[in-house]
């Protein structure tokens, strides 16, 4: 009979196979968390510098990708990229001789492009009024006061909330009527967080430059999405009145510059082209009346001129060759001067891109510095480790572990500590983000991605693999005669 | 065939210019069953032959034949498999891990064959009821007497059923009345059929073994057969045991 271990029936055992199998990779997996356990102290100093590089990445993905939803949010409320501005320019040095020639942007110029300039879909013409409002025992300058055609409603996305906008035959009649933003309503007639209901002012009358005129509506308030959130929530605490105040000062503070498209429109009034021309500009009217303010008109003769041109051209792959037909057209009209200046959103759309891209850039390098250094202290950490466990892995070679049983081992345990520092990190990232948010706030929500999740918990594993193989490669390569020997 | 056959096993080490043999054109059997001793004063090369032997290490010369595989020129993994599987080591210094409790520490050569954990647990504990451990399976190494540590590792070397055990000065650490109960459970052990060679610079421990080597200056210096022995009447181990394949 056999001994108690069937002691004799081993022979013809055949030369076995080793290979890391599933169940033995979670054996040496226990085998890494029960060393990082044995030092903890240790351990969690090694996984702070994964810990930082993960939660940088993270909170500065997220910082960014608040910046750029805030930004297209304002792109588009200004009317998208498909809008082109025409503005008023000085004469190119070269014509400056001509300037007593240059009539400036008129209504010459739209009834041109109307006719000549088919990528153009639709033209709104603008004159700007520098105008103060007087109503309810208030004064108010609102920044962008001008007389256009109902067609500046569609063309810069504006939403009537009361009332109505303006048409043709108040734009023919040249009727005192205007529509008005909300920062109006709430510099004269006062907010709704102020005054605790909403004040719908159509019907009331209102003094511009001292004239009279009716308010026919109202535009709806514009605001970026995470503003309307925070106001939401103001709302839903009535205690908290600070807090609403805090979060109407960011709607038209405009610390960003996405911020800033929101608060202008808010402070647009449109009034019909035809009245402004009409009761301010023609020089037949008022002329006691206004001498007093600022907004006097240039002569007995009047300004025909217009401050701009807003034009939607049809696609914006076709943006160059719209800009060249808009210019050619002009510049008949302009009789050759060009006193003229195009003004695309590509540019900022550009800018956000580059904005985006830069930040991202350094923010990425910052996070990948902090990676290499806390993949240094894994790797330095590790090293120190298999220095003071040279004899355990001569005991382990000599019950039979390969080379390859004692890489993966220590590779394991530098991925371990990478993995757990990629967790922590994540969570840490929320922190972060709290944290720059109370010390630099903006306009954007940061907004965490699983795909920057991923990324950084990827990365962070790839620092532990990249961070282990060198020290891998030390132990495994270790003679096991001598590792035992060792004291 | 003999279990182990060593034919003009040469060792060489190079220092500079000097060549040193460790171990100089030795030739040797080991049967299957055999209680052996292997002695030698320090640095004659009794422990690079068990190295050798052992399969930690390979030779500069010669063929080594183990349970039928020639190892001479096996590879690394092949010799890991082959320290996993056929051999087993009992050391000086015990060489327990002092971070796993002695059942872990006796399941580590299973792990490496990978032989799942209820088997590993049934095959530990039958190890350690052989050397009288099985009481002690959770405790850790450093809980543990001198000699409980060497039947720890023991049972460590016997686990994997192994056709050959190493016994590198094992009662070196011990005082002589746990020595002497350590070299009892190795002549035990040898009743019941297993293969064990001892090394060690006491003639007087390598007295227990019927057979003995003496190694000096790498080659094999005294070549004792059982008859000249004389110190064991008993018939060879291998008639008392089936070994039979």
């Amino acid at each position: 009979m056999n001994g108690p271990l069937g002691i004799g029936s081993g022979r013809g055992l055949p030369l076995p196979e080793i290979e890391v199998s599933s169940f033995q990779l979670w054996i040496t997996f226990q085998t890494g968390l029960r060393e990082i356990w044995a030092h903890k102290f240790r351990s969690v100093l090694t996984m702070l510098g994964i810990i930082l590089g993960v939660s940088s990445l993270v909170a500065m993905s997220a910082l960014v990708a608040g910046m750029e939803k805030g930004a297209k949010e304002a792109l588009i409320a200004i009317g998208g990229l498909e809008k082109v501005r025409v503005e008023a320019q000085d004469l190119p040095v070269e014509q400056r001789y001509l300037s007593d020639q240059a009539v400036g942007i008129t209504m010459n110029d739209v009834l041109a492009l109307k006719q000549s300039a088919p990528l153009v879909t639709r033209i709104s013409p603008e004159m700007r009024l520098p105008a103060t409002f007087s109503a309810n025992g208030k004064r108010f300058r609102p920044w962008n006061c001008v007389g256009v055609w109902p067609v500046a409603l569609e063309m810069n996305e504006h939403v009537v909330e009361y009332g109505r906008m303006f048409n043709e035959l108040d734009d023919e009649m040249a009727r005192s009527v205007c529509v008005i933003g909300t920062d109006t309503r709430d510099e004269l007639w006062g907010s709704p967080e102020k005054t605790g209901e909403e004040i719908n002012p159509v019907g009331q009358i209102v003094f511009i430059n001292h004239l009279p005129f009716t308010i026919i509506g109202m535009f709806q308030r514009y605001e970026s999405e995470s503003d309307h959130k925070a106001r939401e929530l103001a709302k839903a605490q009535p205690a908290s009145q600070k807090n609403g105040a805090v979060a109407r000062n960011r709607g038209w503070g405009g610390r960003g510059r996405g911020g800033g498209a929101f608060a202008f429109k808010n402070r647009t009034v449109y009034l019909p082209l035809n009245t402004v021309w009409m009761k301010f500009r023609s020089g037949a009217t008022f002329a006691a009346l206004t001498a007093g303010g600022s907004t006097a008109p240039a002569g007995a003769t009047g300004d025909p001129r217009l401050s701009s041109l807003e034009l939607k051209i049809s696609s914006v792959d076709l943006l160059p060759e719209s800009l060249q037909q808009i210019r050619n057209v002009l510049m008949s009209t302009h009789k050759g001067i060009e006193d003229f200046t195009f003004r695309t959103q590509e540019d900022w759309a550009e800018q956000i891109k580059t904005f985006v891209h830069n930040a991202r850039l350094s923010g990425g390098l910052i996070a990948g510095i902090s990676l290499l250094v806390g993949g240094i202290g894994i790797m330095n950490i590790m090293l120190a480790s298999i220095s003071e466990r040279v004899r355990e892995i001569g005991i382990r070679k000599s019950v039979g572990a390969a080379t390859g049983d004692i890489f993966v081992q220590i590779i394991v345990e530098s991925v371990v500590i990478a993995i757990l520092g990629g967790i922590a990190g994540m969570f840490t990232s929320f922190g972060l983000i709290q944290m720059i948010s109370s010390f630099s706030p903006t306009d954007n929500a940061p907004i965490v991605t699983v795909l920057a999740l991923s990324i950084a918990f990827g990365f962070s594993v790839l620092v532990g693999v990249l961070a282990g193989i060198f020290p891998a490669i030390k132990a495994a390569k270790l003679n096991p005669i001598q590792a035992l020997r060792y004291e | 065939m003999s279990l182990v056959e060593l034919r003009n096993v040469s060792k060489i080490y190079r220092l500079g210019d000097e060549e040193i043999r460790a171990l100089d054109d030795i030739t040797l059997d080991i049967e299957a069953g055999e209680f052996i001793s292997i002695i030698g004063p320090s640095g004659s090369g009794k422990s690079t032959l068990m190295h050798i032997l052992g399969c930690l290490d390979s030779p500069s010369k010669g063929t080594i034949q183990l349970d039928g595989v020639m190892i001479h020129n096996a590879s690394a993994r092949e010799l890991a498999a082959i320290r996993n599987r056929k051999i087993g080591f009992v050391f000086q210094f015990f060489n327990l891990l002092p971070k796993l409790t002695v059942m872990q520490n006796v399941e580590l050569p299973m792990i490496y064959s990978g032989i799942p954990a209820k088997q590993r647990r049934e095959r530990s504990m039958a190890s350690l009821e052989a050397v009288g451990m099985a009481n002690r399976a959770k405790h850790r190494p450093s809980q543990l007497s001198g000699g409980q540590q060497q039947r720890a590792a023991i049972a460590r070397a016997l686990v994997n059923n192994p056709r050959i055990v190493f016994a590198d000065e094992p009662t070196g650490n011990l005082d002589s009345h746990t020595g002497e109960a350590i070299l009892q459970l190795f002549r035990k052990l040898s009743n019941e059929g297993r293969t064990i060679v001892l090394v060690t610079h006491d003639p007087e421990i390598a007295a227990v073994t019927p057979r003995r080597i003496e190694i000096r200056d790498g080659k094999i210096a005294v070549k004792l057969d059982l008859a000249l022995a004389g110190l064991d009447k008993r018939p060879p181990v291998q008639s008392q045991v089936s070994l039979a394949p």
